[in-house]
Parts: structure tokens; sequence; C-alpha cells
């Protein structure tokens, strides 16, 4: 009973009972919806076609769509595209970037709510106003900076996972630190100070007792941030390179529809495998997904 | 060494990382990028001489790029409009009294998880293969030929790709919005005799204020930055005349940054246009969220 409570209230938005308006608004939906998934049911059906069934008839249904395992082991199986070895690069670049931007974020809004100094002040401030930079005013100079301070350093900073990691951080902190430091702000300082009386350092108060508060907003931070990094182009195709050792999913994508002729078929079940990932987590993971991305866009 | 000591080191490495990477990844390359734009940079490290407003006046002057920003200002306008009227009827639709609602809210989200790269080879398949297939077939002339290599519908295309990627997460902005409209303002106007239009023109959407602002501003900064989808739809093409020089048709500024410094190789030039770009997105920013603010009212 009291699950269904949420849904019974929303039923009275509408609430005078309107059987004809009710039709007429889920034939409408329906169409539309039907409309918004078409692209995807193109993709699974042409993914199920030979060259020549789609140049000979673009719209039609597959002959044999038992073509879709030929497919999918030519597209698989193709040194260009690479689809295990880019999977797992944007796995390692999504997953240790989030790492970063949630843990130190974190660190620094705690910091920064619980200092109320004039410099905490004004560094929240520059993080606050660094969000309205467009990555296109600072990427040409970061390629050249991050060339000079990788030779420096001796730890290459350009086609490294280090590199891109480092400025997936530096991307994605400002935003992330704005949303820690609305949240850290509502957190009670009592259970803080009871730990700092009862002997506990000052990073074991964090990590024992605000961290594990944080959760309900880490959801925000990951989901907001991961699509992004996972799904963005410019920032690999630039730190890494089209071509370079490290490809992430998207570089792959793109690298493979432009290595060729346009055989569609492949490109659908490129774009299909490439789409699967994320569809699968999405599947499992919708409530977050979603409680992520309004919390984060209001925010 | 004192315990307040200790603390305020404990607090000092917790901003580091972060501090770090926003000095390394966004203020130092924003410095350099802004005074590379006065200079005659090629890409390095260094430059030749400083050439004052040089780069600014030649990018004024030159017909792609004042084409490039036309185009980039039509396509925000038209793309804001578009988003944001899909994605409120929608968000009525998925809170109205329809069954299955959930199953549709989070059916519309799907196409804003995938990557702008994937989405538009998919939707170059549709509008160069499917759509004239189906023109043909129907004597429609107009989608006979690929609306994409016509310089007059190549915008269109964008917009549509556009809208169908964005107008499902801005539906979940709205969508929080209505509900979070207590429901006996709504009843109450119902039991008064308000119709289903007043209802929506004269409570809801005035109530729902706040997400305008969130919404109409993440449509401008999207729209604006836009750069995966132009590169995987139409990659700027088809060739246009503009102030009788050829220009590539559909080159969003985004595209015709990356250009300028890449495939034309003209380093400072790209920065300079990188600047100008960041000035007109802060400008217009401010002045879209400051007019929205002041239409808010207090629910």
């Amino acid at each position: 009973m009291a699950k269904k409570q949420p849904e019974q209230i929303e039923r009275m938005a509408g609430s005078i009972p309107h059987p004809g308006r009710r039709i007429a608004l889920e034939i409408l939906t329906l169409l539309l919806f039907i409309l918004f998934m078409l692209p995807f049911v193109i993709v699974i059906m042409n993914s199920m076609r030979t060259n020549a069934e789609i140049i000979n008839a673009p719209v039609g249904l597959p002959e044999n769509p038992a073509n879709l395992f030929q497919n999918i082991s030519d597209v698989w199986n193709n040194p260009t595209f690479n689809f295990l070895s880019a999977c797992r690069d944007s796995l390692i670049i999504t997953v240790l970037s989030l790492a970063a931007i949630s843990i130190f974020s974190a660190m620094a809004a705690w910091v920064l709510v619980r200092n109320k100094t004039k410099w905490s002040n004004l560094l929240f401030l520059m993080y606050v106003a660094a969000m309205v930079i467009p990555f296109q005013v600072v990427m040409f100079p970061l390629l050249t900076w991050f060339k000079t301070v990788g030779d420096f350093i001796g730890i290459p900073m350009l086609r490294s996972y280090q590199g891109i990691i480092f400025a997936y951080l530096g991307f994605g902190e400002a935003m992330s630190i704005f949303i820690f430091h609305g949240f850290i702000k509502g957190v009670p300082l009592e259970l803080e100070e009871a730990a700092d009386i009862d002997g506990c350092s000052r990073a074991g108060t964090f990590f024992r007792i605000v961290f594990p508060l944080l959760q309900p907003v880490f959801v925000t931070v990951l989901v907001l941030n991961g699509l992004w990094i996972w799904n963005d182009y410019l920032l690999p195709l630039l730190v890494l390179g089209a071509s370079g050792d490290i490809r992430t999913i998207p570089l792959a994508v793109q690298g493979f529809n432009g290595s060729f002729v346009k055989q569609w078929n492949l490109i659908m079940v490129s774009t299909l495998l490439a789409m699967l990932p994320i569809i699968i987590l999405y599947i499992f993971a919708q409530k977050y997904i979603v409680k992520g991305m309004v919390e984060g866009s209001i925010k | 060494m004192t315990s307040k000591q200790k603390r305020k080191l404990t607090e000092f490495l917790f901003l580091v990382p972060t501090l770090l990477a926003f000095l390394m990844v966004i203020i130092i390359p924003f410095i350099y990028g802004i005074f590379y734009s006065f200079t005659d940079w090629q890409g390095t490290g260094s430059f030749s001489k400083m050439v004052g407003f040089e780069n600014y006046k030649a990018i004024f002057n030159e017909p792609a790029f004042l084409h490039s920003f036309l185009v980039t200002l039509k396509f925000t306008v038209i793309n804001i409009v578009t988003v944001n009227v899909v994605a409120f009827v929608i968000s009525l639709l998925v809170t109205s009294e329809i069954r299955g609602r959930n199953v549709y809210r989070a059916g519309f989200f799907v196409p804003n998880l995938i990557g702008g790269i994937v989405l538009g080879l998919i939707w170059q398949f549709i509008f160069s293969n499917i759509l004239p297939s189906v023109g043909a077939a129907i004597g429609w002339d107009l989608i006979s030929k690929s609306l994409i290599s016509n310089k007059d519908t190549v915008m269109f295309t964008m917009v549509t790709v556009n809208t169908w990627q964005y107008a499902g997460y801005i539906m979940l902005i709205y969508v929080a919005a209505i509900q979070s409209i207590s429901k006996s303002v709504m009843e109450a106007a119902e039991v008064d005799g308000a119709k289903y239009w007043t209802r929506i023109t004269k409570i809801q959407i005035p109530l729902m204020a706040n997400a305008f602002t969130i919404s109409l501003f993440l449509t401008l900064t999207n729209s604006f930055k836009m750069y995966d989808v132009n590169v995987a739809l139409t990659n700027g093409g088809p060739v246009g005349i503009f102030m009788n020089k050829p220009v590539n048709s559909s080159e969003l500024l985004a595209l015709n940054i990356y250009q300028t410094a890449f495939k034309y190789n003209n380093m400072a030039q790209g920065q300079a246009k990188a600047v100008l770009f960041f000035v007109v997105l802060t400008i217009f920013s401010i002045i879209q969220v400051s007019y929205n603010k002041s239409k808010e009212v207090e629910a």
C-alpha cells in the first residue's frame, strides 16, 4: 500500500475522470513515442541486413535476420573499430575520472563549507565562475600546456590515461564541488563535533562521518559526470588523438565510420554496439540516472 | 606540530587535488588562451611576436566565420524553441492521467543517454537513405533527395536530431516542476471551473518559471556549443555562398573553431574565435538568466 501512494496522489492531478480525453492523450503519447523510438528500430532492422539489401531498398525488412550475427562478427573483428579495446579504454577512463572527481570534489567542498574564511569564499566563487568557461576557449592552449608539463615531469599528459583523467577532473570538478557544497551546507555540524571530541582526526572525521552521509548527492555527481565522460568526443579527440593507442567508444565509432566507403549495415551495427552498454546500464539503474539528471540540473 | 596546525594541514591537503587540476586544466590554459589570441601563435609552446588585435580583425573579415556565427545564432534560436516546446508537450502528456506514463518518461529520455557521434550517424542514415527512399515511393520531391545535402534543409536536420536527443532531458526537468506544484492548487482551479488549457497557461506555466529558466539556459548553452552532432551528421556541408565566398552552410561555431586550427593550421585565429565564442556565450547566458529570473514568481 505504502508504495502505491505517490501513484494515487499523482492520479489526482487530472482528477475528474474524463475517459474520452484520456484515450485521446494516450493515442497522442503513443504516436509520439513510436516516432521517438523509430530511429532505434531502424538501427536494429538494418543491423540485420546485408549492404546489398540496403542499397537496393533502404526501407525494408531484413530478408534473413540471422545476418545480424555475421554483421556483428564483422564489426567485432574489425581492427579499425576494435570494439573490445574501445570498451576497455572508455571504461577505464570513465571509472577512474568519476572516482577522482567525486572523491576530490567532496573533500574540497567539505573544507570550503566548514572553513568560513575569506579565502574559502573566494575559491568557491572562482569555481562557480569557472563553470561558464566553455571547453573551446581552453582546448588549444591545453594541448601545448599538457605537452610542456608532460615533458617537464617526464610523465606523458597527452595520449595517456593519466592525462585525460586529470583533464576530466579539471573540467568536472567545478560543477561537482558546487553540488557537494550545496548538500554539505545542510549536514548538521554536531556529528563532526562529537567525532572531534572523541579524538578523531580531521581526515577521519571526513571519511568516517561525513563521506557516508553524502551518498544521495554522489548519485547526482556520478550520473551527470558519467554520461558526459562516457559520450564525450571532443576532449578525447584532442587529448588522445584520433589514431592514438587509447581510443574511447565515440572515437572508435567515428574512426570506423570514416575509414571506408559507407557500408551502412556495418555502421548501424557499430552504433548498436556503442549504444548497448549505456542502455543496459539504464535498464538497471534507471531510477538513479533520472534522479541524478533532474537534481543535477536544478542545483 | 599542534593539533590545530595538523588540522589546517589536513584541510589544505584536501584542497590540493582539485586546486591543482583547476589551475592546470582551466586557469593556466585560459590565461594562455586569451594571451595567444593576441599573438601569431602557431600551436607550439612559443610564438614569435605580439600582433595586437590583428587576429580579431581578420576573423571579423572572414565570410566563413561570420556565416558560421549567423548559422549558430539561427540554430540556437530555433533549437531552443523546438526542444522546449516538444519537451513541454511531452511533460504534460506524461503527467496527465494516461496509463503507462512511467514507461513513457523513461523511454523519452533514452536518446539523451547516447552520444552525439552515434546519434549523428544514425540520423545521417535516416536522412540520406531512408527518407529519400520513402520520398521516391510516395512521390514527395522535397525528401526524395537527401535533406542533409540541401543547403536549405540542412538546418532542419540538425534541429531535428538535437531536439530528439535533448527533449527527453528537458522533459524530466519540466516533469519534476509539474509534480512539485501543489495538487490542491490545481484542484481548486478545476473546482472553480478553470478549463484544462486555462489551468496550464494561468497556473502551471507561471508556477514553473524556475524550470523554464533552467531549461532555457541548458538548451541555450547546449545549442551554442553543439559540436559532435554537427560533425557526425553534416560535417559542415553542403557548400553555400555567403558574401560572394563559398562557405560550409551548416558549420556551427564550435566546428569552425576546430577547423580553423587544425584544418587550416591557423591556431592564433582559431584561438581568437574561441575567445570571442566565450565572450558571446557568457553575455547571452547572463542576459537570458537575468531576464528569466525577473519573470519568476514565488509559489
